[in-house]
Protein backbone atom coordinates (compact mmCIF):
# COMPACT_ATOMS: atom_id res chain seq x y z
CA UNK A 1 0.00 0.00 0.00
CA UNK A 2 2.90 2.07 0.92
CA UNK A 3 4.37 1.61 -2.10
CA UNK A 4 1.56 2.38 -3.98
CA UNK A 5 1.38 5.63 -2.63
CA UNK A 6 5.55 6.50 -2.72
CA UNK A 7 5.05 5.55 -6.42
CA UNK A 8 2.05 7.65 -7.56
CA UNK A 9 3.35 10.66 -5.44
CA UNK A 10 7.56 10.08 -7.51
CA UNK A 11 5.24 9.62 -11.08
CA UNK A 12 3.47 12.82 -9.82
CA UNK A 13 6.50 14.98 -9.15
CA UNK A 14 8.61 13.94 -12.04
CA UNK A 15 6.02 14.35 -14.80
CA UNK A 16 5.75 18.18 -12.85
CA UNK A 17 9.12 18.85 -13.10
CA UNK A 18 9.31 17.76 -17.04
CA UNK A 19 5.91 20.04 -17.84
CA UNK A 20 8.39 23.12 -15.81
CA UNK A 21 11.45 22.05 -17.98
CA UNK A 22 9.57 22.09 -21.32
CA UNK A 23 7.83 25.37 -20.84
CA UNK A 24 10.88 26.94 -19.71
CA UNK A 25 12.59 25.41 -22.80
CA UNK A 26 9.72 26.60 -24.98
CA UNK A 27 9.90 30.21 -23.40
CA UNK A 28 13.57 30.82 -23.87
CA UNK A 29 12.94 30.17 -27.48
CA UNK A 30 9.72 32.25 -27.65
CA UNK A 31 10.04 35.04 -25.76
CA UNK A 32 11.62 38.31 -27.37
CA UNK A 33 14.41 39.75 -25.26
CA UNK A 34 17.39 38.66 -23.36
CA UNK A 35 16.00 39.35 -19.72
CA UNK A 36 12.70 38.14 -20.43
CA UNK A 37 14.59 34.38 -21.85
CA UNK A 38 16.36 35.32 -18.61
CA UNK A 39 13.37 35.17 -16.46
CA UNK A 40 12.15 31.83 -18.52
CA UNK A 41 14.96 29.90 -18.39
CA UNK A 42 16.59 31.26 -14.43
CA UNK A 43 12.76 30.81 -12.75
CA UNK A 44 12.29 27.05 -14.56
CA UNK A 45 15.72 26.33 -13.59
CA UNK A 46 14.86 26.48 -9.85
CA UNK A 47 11.94 24.84 -10.11
CA UNK A 48 12.34 22.09 -12.16
CA UNK A 49 14.94 20.62 -10.29
CA UNK A 50 13.26 20.63 -6.91
CA UNK A 51 10.87 18.62 -8.17
CA UNK A 52 12.57 15.93 -10.49
CA UNK A 53 15.28 15.49 -7.67
CA UNK A 54 12.17 15.60 -4.87
CA UNK A 55 10.87 12.82 -6.94
CA UNK A 56 14.48 10.78 -7.34
CA UNK A 57 14.74 10.87 -3.84
CA UNK A 58 11.30 8.75 -3.42
CA UNK A 59 11.95 5.99 -5.73
CA UNK A 60 15.70 5.85 -4.55
CA UNK A 61 14.73 5.01 -0.79
CA UNK A 62 17.47 5.59 2.42
CA UNK A 63 20.48 5.23 1.24
CA UNK A 64 24.08 7.02 0.20
CA UNK A 65 22.14 8.03 -3.34
CA UNK A 66 19.69 9.99 -1.51
CA UNK A 67 22.77 11.83 0.33
CA UNK A 68 23.87 12.51 -2.87
CA UNK A 69 21.00 14.11 -4.80
CA UNK A 70 20.25 15.95 -1.47
CA UNK A 71 23.82 17.70 -2.28
CA UNK A 72 22.96 18.10 -5.96
CA UNK A 73 19.92 19.71 -5.15
CA UNK A 74 21.70 21.82 -2.46
CA UNK A 75 24.53 22.76 -5.13
CA UNK A 76 21.68 23.60 -8.35
CA UNK A 77 19.47 25.90 -5.34
CA UNK A 78 22.59 28.02 -4.84
CA UNK A 79 24.53 28.60 -7.95
CA UNK A 80 21.31 28.68 -10.64
CA UNK A 81 20.33 32.34 -8.91
CA UNK A 82 23.84 33.46 -8.33
CA UNK A 83 24.83 32.74 -12.40
CA UNK A 84 21.27 34.16 -13.19
CA UNK A 85 22.20 37.18 -11.21
CA UNK A 86 25.45 37.49 -12.68
CA UNK A 87 24.27 37.37 -15.99
CA UNK A 88 21.73 40.03 -15.52
CA UNK A 89 24.41 41.97 -13.95
CA UNK A 90 26.70 41.70 -16.63
CA UNK A 91 24.38 42.37 -19.47
CA UNK A 92 23.61 45.94 -17.64
CA UNK A 93 27.07 46.57 -17.25
CA UNK A 94 27.09 45.91 -21.15
CA UNK A 95 24.52 48.73 -21.87
CA UNK A 96 21.78 45.87 -22.78
CA UNK A 97 18.52 47.84 -22.36
CA UNK A 98 14.92 45.73 -21.35
CA UNK A 99 12.88 46.12 -24.71
CA UNK A 100 10.00 48.74 -24.32
CA UNK A 101 11.87 50.18 -21.13
CA UNK A 102 12.20 53.44 -23.53
CA UNK A 103 8.64 54.15 -24.56
CA UNK A 104 7.63 55.63 -21.31
CA UNK A 105 9.75 58.34 -21.17
CA UNK A 106 9.20 58.96 -24.90
CA UNK A 107 5.24 59.13 -24.40
CA UNK A 108 6.25 61.22 -21.50
CA UNK A 109 8.42 63.86 -23.09
CA UNK A 110 5.82 64.12 -26.09
CA UNK A 111 2.52 64.42 -24.03
CA UNK A 112 4.75 67.11 -22.10
CA UNK A 113 5.76 69.68 -25.04
CA UNK B 1 7.91 3.20 -12.74
CA UNK B 2 10.35 3.13 -15.84
CA UNK B 3 7.79 4.47 -18.43
CA UNK B 4 7.76 7.48 -16.44
CA UNK B 5 11.01 8.00 -15.87
CA UNK B 6 11.39 7.78 -20.05
CA UNK B 7 9.11 10.30 -20.41
CA UNK B 8 10.75 12.43 -18.26
CA UNK B 9 13.97 12.05 -20.04
CA UNK B 10 12.50 12.79 -23.50
CA UNK B 11 11.14 16.03 -21.88
CA UNK B 12 14.47 16.94 -20.85
CA UNK B 13 16.20 16.14 -23.67
CA UNK B 14 13.76 18.40 -25.20
CA UNK B 15 14.13 21.18 -23.19
CA UNK B 16 17.95 20.62 -23.99
CA UNK B 17 17.30 20.89 -27.90
CA UNK B 18 14.84 23.90 -27.73
CA UNK B 19 18.39 25.46 -25.30
CA UNK B 20 20.79 24.81 -27.81
CA UNK B 21 18.78 26.46 -30.90
CA UNK B 22 18.11 29.32 -28.42
CA UNK B 23 22.53 29.53 -28.19
CA UNK B 24 23.34 28.81 -31.58
CA UNK B 25 20.92 31.86 -32.97
CA UNK B 26 20.92 34.11 -29.66
CA UNK B 27 21.54 37.77 -30.99
CA UNK B 28 24.03 38.75 -27.96
CA UNK B 29 26.72 36.51 -26.21
CA UNK B 30 24.32 36.92 -23.10
CA UNK B 31 21.82 34.98 -24.53
CA UNK B 32 24.02 32.41 -24.93
CA UNK B 33 25.35 32.50 -21.63
CA UNK B 34 21.26 32.26 -20.49
CA UNK B 35 20.48 29.16 -23.04
CA UNK B 36 24.16 27.34 -22.39
CA UNK B 37 23.39 27.86 -18.38
CA UNK B 38 20.10 26.15 -18.66
CA UNK B 39 21.54 23.29 -21.23
CA UNK B 40 24.10 22.60 -17.94
CA UNK B 41 21.20 22.55 -15.38
CA UNK B 42 18.96 20.07 -17.19
CA UNK B 43 22.35 18.09 -18.02
CA UNK B 44 22.50 17.36 -14.23
CA UNK B 45 19.10 16.33 -14.34
CA UNK B 46 19.58 14.12 -16.92
CA UNK B 47 22.15 11.99 -15.71
CA UNK B 48 20.43 11.72 -11.98
CA UNK B 49 17.58 10.43 -14.38
CA UNK B 50 19.95 7.79 -16.18
CA UNK B 51 21.28 7.09 -13.04
CA UNK B 52 17.78 5.77 -11.82
CA UNK B 53 16.95 4.38 -14.96
CA UNK B 54 19.62 2.36 -15.87
CA UNK B 55 20.35 1.65 -11.84
CA UNK B 56 24.28 2.15 -12.32
CA UNK B 57 24.33 3.55 -9.31
CA UNK B 58 28.19 5.28 -9.56
CA UNK B 59 27.18 7.96 -12.03
CA UNK B 60 25.24 10.20 -9.43
CA UNK B 61 29.02 11.49 -9.02
CA UNK B 62 29.05 12.64 -12.82
CA UNK B 63 26.24 14.45 -12.05
CA UNK B 64 27.35 15.77 -8.59
CA UNK B 65 31.23 17.09 -10.10
CA UNK B 66 29.41 18.92 -13.59
CA UNK B 67 26.46 20.62 -10.84
CA UNK B 68 29.86 22.58 -9.70
CA UNK B 69 31.90 22.39 -13.22
CA UNK B 70 28.83 23.96 -14.80
CA UNK B 71 28.63 27.13 -12.16
CA UNK B 72 32.30 27.57 -12.56
CA UNK B 73 32.53 27.46 -16.46
CA UNK B 74 29.32 30.37 -16.51
CA UNK B 75 31.10 32.88 -13.91
CA UNK B 76 34.32 32.44 -15.33
CA UNK B 77 32.64 33.05 -19.35
CA UNK B 78 30.72 35.62 -18.12
CA UNK B 79 34.44 37.50 -16.19
CA UNK B 80 35.71 36.79 -19.97
CA UNK B 81 33.56 38.82 -21.79
CA UNK B 82 33.48 41.35 -18.92
CA UNK B 83 36.78 41.73 -18.45
CA UNK B 84 38.44 40.65 -21.71
CA UNK B 85 41.24 39.09 -18.91
CA UNK B 86 40.31 35.68 -16.53
CA UNK B 87 42.89 37.26 -14.26
CA UNK B 88 41.85 40.89 -13.78
CA UNK B 89 41.28 41.48 -10.37
CA UNK B 90 40.14 45.48 -10.50
CA UNK B 91 36.33 46.12 -9.35
CA UNK B 92 34.57 47.94 -12.64
CA UNK B 93 31.30 48.31 -10.32
CA UNK B 94 31.50 52.32 -10.74
CA UNK B 95 31.39 51.98 -14.80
Amino acid sequence: MIDIVIHVLSAGLLLTGAAFALVGGVGLVRFPDLYTRLHAGGITDTIAPLLIIAGLILQAGVSILTIKLLLILLFLLFTTPTASHATVRAAIAAGIKPQGSEDPTKERASSNT
Amino acid sequence: MSPILLATILAIFTTMALALWRALKGPTVYDTIVAVNAFGTKTVLLIALITLFTGNHDLIDVALVYALINFIAVIAVLKLIDRHDLAAAEDLADD
